[in-house]
């Protein structure tokens, strides 16, 4: 039985992508993936409690393989999902309603997202390291035209950017994945079950030190590309800006993440095989390199929508950070990181899309008095960038502050003294930008677009549940620290 | 088929994937490029089928099938079609000229065989002997992307840094496991057929397939 619920995990989106595909978009298929994604929850809490009791649940002759790591990423991504996805419902009718877009692209939009999450879902849950290559592939391929949903010469110059930059920079961890391979056929491994997670860490002590150095600098590069870390960011200010917005809220809150997963697995396998300290001034060079990026190209920033995903970079940035650092306490508090940011971006960049629709641009000059003209859309946004930026009682305040702990504690203070100071720029910045649009006199008519009650009602949630977790995070302490124990070993 | 004659086919098929990679700098016309692309496919799909018959092995073989049937002639199908409806038919000023391309492609030759010194050491045996081609490939493929700016030929540099990986993945392992091999063919085809419709709505919007109608996107 618990071989089965860990397949209908990618199965319950892509069943929804199934029928939506078949019937297309309409006001009963369009609450599919919500309910796929609360299916996807659902499973994953249960998962999570079986295998807090009773350990990792195998299916598939190893193929996949769910441990506390996968549980947790599991949930993060129904979280998420549902977010995105419940708000797409009303984003999507809006846009039909304005004519941005026809029924063969509201349809296209429903299989896709699908996919997309179904992706997701399929590379956290794969013991095969390969297969997560595949899945991370996938995420690009399914997302490539919903970059370019509105079809634009913008969104159509972002969704090649990020086909080529994406599929290139991923190629990039294929060589690296089959490097690792190679030097665990020759520590003995043999077949399919060479490219295991499991079998690799068994092998680590083993693998050849030579190999899996050139191997994991090619990881670092490859799924650092999808992860947006520095110098490899290049793409993602463009695609997240242009993506409709429970597209962008998907990207930036779990896409990212989940790229960063797979750098996780490879940490536990490259820690033994190479010492700590190797992936470690890899990470943070590229956290400092991230973080410095994002808060020079937000001081002046004049898109709101660019301005959440620099945001994005900054955030990744600070989980590279902590995963360097690499003690219990770092790592917990990078899951969590990941966790709070994804609900929080996703609530971002939805309350960003009702902005778009009620005002009819992204640029932040275009905007003003929004929490005047638009107490709902105004508060949640703002409420969001509050969470992004890190106040309590936002999560993100928590997983800052242990980050930042943890670092003094492991010798890498001056680092944590160099992204605070970044940190402090970051928030001067937003906080100038988020001002002129929140406060003030509305500038235009109140006419317009009314965000839905359920649209409202979801946001609130997703803001409702970061501040919880930030409170107190005991629904999920003990699979936090589970997973953690995963990356520490 | 005896130990020294395989060995030099074996050379011979990864030679022809470097030497195809170096035609694809060196030509401007665009399909002359995606003809040394579908040779390189060939190629690569004979080191599959020398790995196979070599090890007695039905998995290699069958990749190499699927390697011929998909680098060898679907992948340049599609890239010969999107040249024939552009009505453009030439790289018209790369950013780096050609015959500086070709030394910066020979100077990655040299890179590609220092970088991969301990993956050598680790097993030096004709095929681990041959694993350099195979990033030099990419490399080259890498440098495509960054200096050609026609969509064609980006899409050409995707695919040589794609080649130059599979030819490493099959010199040092026989090639990745059967399901992942079967999950990267479908991907690496499936972003091609994206890049085709992309190509084709950006001429409807531009009117081009310059890549340097691409600059509404900036900070």
């Amino acid at each position: 039985m618990w071989n089965t619920l860990a397949l209908l995990v990618p199965a319950f989106p892509l069943a929804a992508a199934a029928v939506a595909a078949a019937a297309g978009w309409r006001r009963s298929t369009a609450w599919l993936a919500p309910t796929a994604a609360v299916a996807v929850i659902a499973d994953g809490v249960a998962l999570s409690v079986r295998v807090l009791d009773h350990g990792p649940v195998t299916a598939l002759n190893d193929l996949v393989r769910i441990d506390a790591l996968s549980a947790f990423m599991i949930l993060v991504i129904g979280l998420v999902a549902f977010i995105a996805t419940a708000y797409g419902v009303s984003y999507i009718r809006a846009e039909l309603d304005h004519g941005h877009t026809d029924a063969a692209g509201a349809r296209i939009y429903g299989v896709l997202v699908c996919l997309f999450v179904a992706a997701m879902l399929a590379g956290v849950v794969a013991n095969n390291l390969g297969v997560l290559w595949v899945a991370v592939e996938a995420t690009t391929i399914s997302t490539a035209f919903l970059v370019g949903h509105r079809r634009t010469r913008a969104s159509l110059e972002a969704s090649w950017k990020y086909t080529v930059i994406g599929s290139v920079g991923v190629a990039l961890a294929f060589l690296g994945t089959v490097l690792v391979y190679f030097a665990s056929r020759h520590a003995g491994g043999s077949g399919q079950a060479a490219l295991n997670w499991t079998a690799l860490v068994a092998e680590a002590p083993r693998l050849d030190p030579g190999v899996m150095r050139l191997a994991v600098g090619m990881l670092v590069l490859g799924y650092g590309t999808k992860v947006g870390l520095a110098p490899m960011h290049t793409w993602l200010p463009d695609a997240h800006s242009q993506a409709p917005a429970p597209v962008s809220a998907l990207m930036s809150g779990v896409l990212l993440s989940v790229a960063f997963y797979a750098l996780l697995r490879y940490k536990v396998i490259a820690d033994v095989t190479l010492g700590p300290g190797y992936l470690r001034g890899l990470l943070v060079a590229g956290a400092l390199l991230s973080l410095t990026v994002a808060a020079s190209l937000l001081i002046a920033q004049r898109d709101y929508k660019r301005l959440l995903a620099y945001s994005s970079i900054e955030h990744m940035g600070l989980i590279a950070l902590g995963t360097a650092i690499g003690s219990p306490l770092a790592i917990s508090a990078a899951l969590l990181h990941i966790l709070g940011h994804g609900i929080a971006k996703a609530v971002a960049f939805c309350s960003s899309g009702e902005v778009l629709l009620a005002e009819g641009t992204t640029e932040i000059t275009g905007v003003r008095g929004l929490l005047a003209a638009r107490p709902l859309v105004g508060g949640t946004f703002g409420l969001a960038l509050i969470a992004v930026l890190g106040f309590p009682p936002f999560s993100l305040f928590a997983s800052e502050l242990a980050i930042a702990r943890a670092g003094v504690a492991d010798g890498l203070g001056w680092a944590v003294a160099i992204a605070l100071v970044l940190l402090l720029v970051i928030f001067a910045a937003v906080v100038g930008h988020a001002q002129h649009m929140l406060l003030g006199e509305p500038a235009g008519e109140l006419e317009g677009h009314h965000t839905p009650r359920a649209a409202g009602a979801v946001l609130v949630a997703g803001l409702l549940a970061a501040a919880v977790l930030g409170v107190s995070i005991w629904p999920i302490e003990r699979l936090l620290h589970a997973a953690a124990r995963v990356v520490t070993g | 088929m005896s130990d020294t004659v395989y060995v030099q086919l074996l050379d011979l098929a990864a030679g022809l994937v470097l030497v195809c990679a170096f035609v694809a700098l060196w030509r401007r016309g665009l399909v002359a490029i995606v003809r040394a692309l579908a040779v390189q496919g060939v190629a690569l799909a004979a080191v599959a089928l020398l790995l196979g018959l070599h090890q007695h092995d039905l998995e290699t073989i069958v990749v190499a099938v699927l390697v011929f049937s998909l680098k060898g002639v679907v992948i340049p199908r599609v890239l010969l079609r999107i040249v024939s409806s552009s009505g453009e038919s030439r790289e018209v000023e790369p950013l780096v000229n050609v015959p500086a391309s070709l030394l910066a492609a020979a100077g990655l030759v040299l890179l590609a065989y220092a970088t991969t010194r301990n993956v050598v050491a680790l097993d030096p045996s004709p095929e681990t002997r041959a694993i350099p081609i195979g990033v030099a490939v990419a490399l080259i493929g890498f440098f495509a992307l960054a200096t050609r700016r026609k969509a064609v030929t980006q899409i050409v540099g995707f695919l040589l840094v794609d080649n130059g990986i599979a030819l490493v993945a099959f010199l040092a392992t026989s090639g990745v496991p059967l399901v992942v091999e079967l999950g990267v063919a479908l991907d690496v085809l499936l972003a091609v057929l994206i890049l085709q419709v992309l190509v084709s709505r950006m001429r409807t919007k531009f009117g081009a397939m310059d890549l340097d109608q691409l600059r509404e996107l900036h900070d």
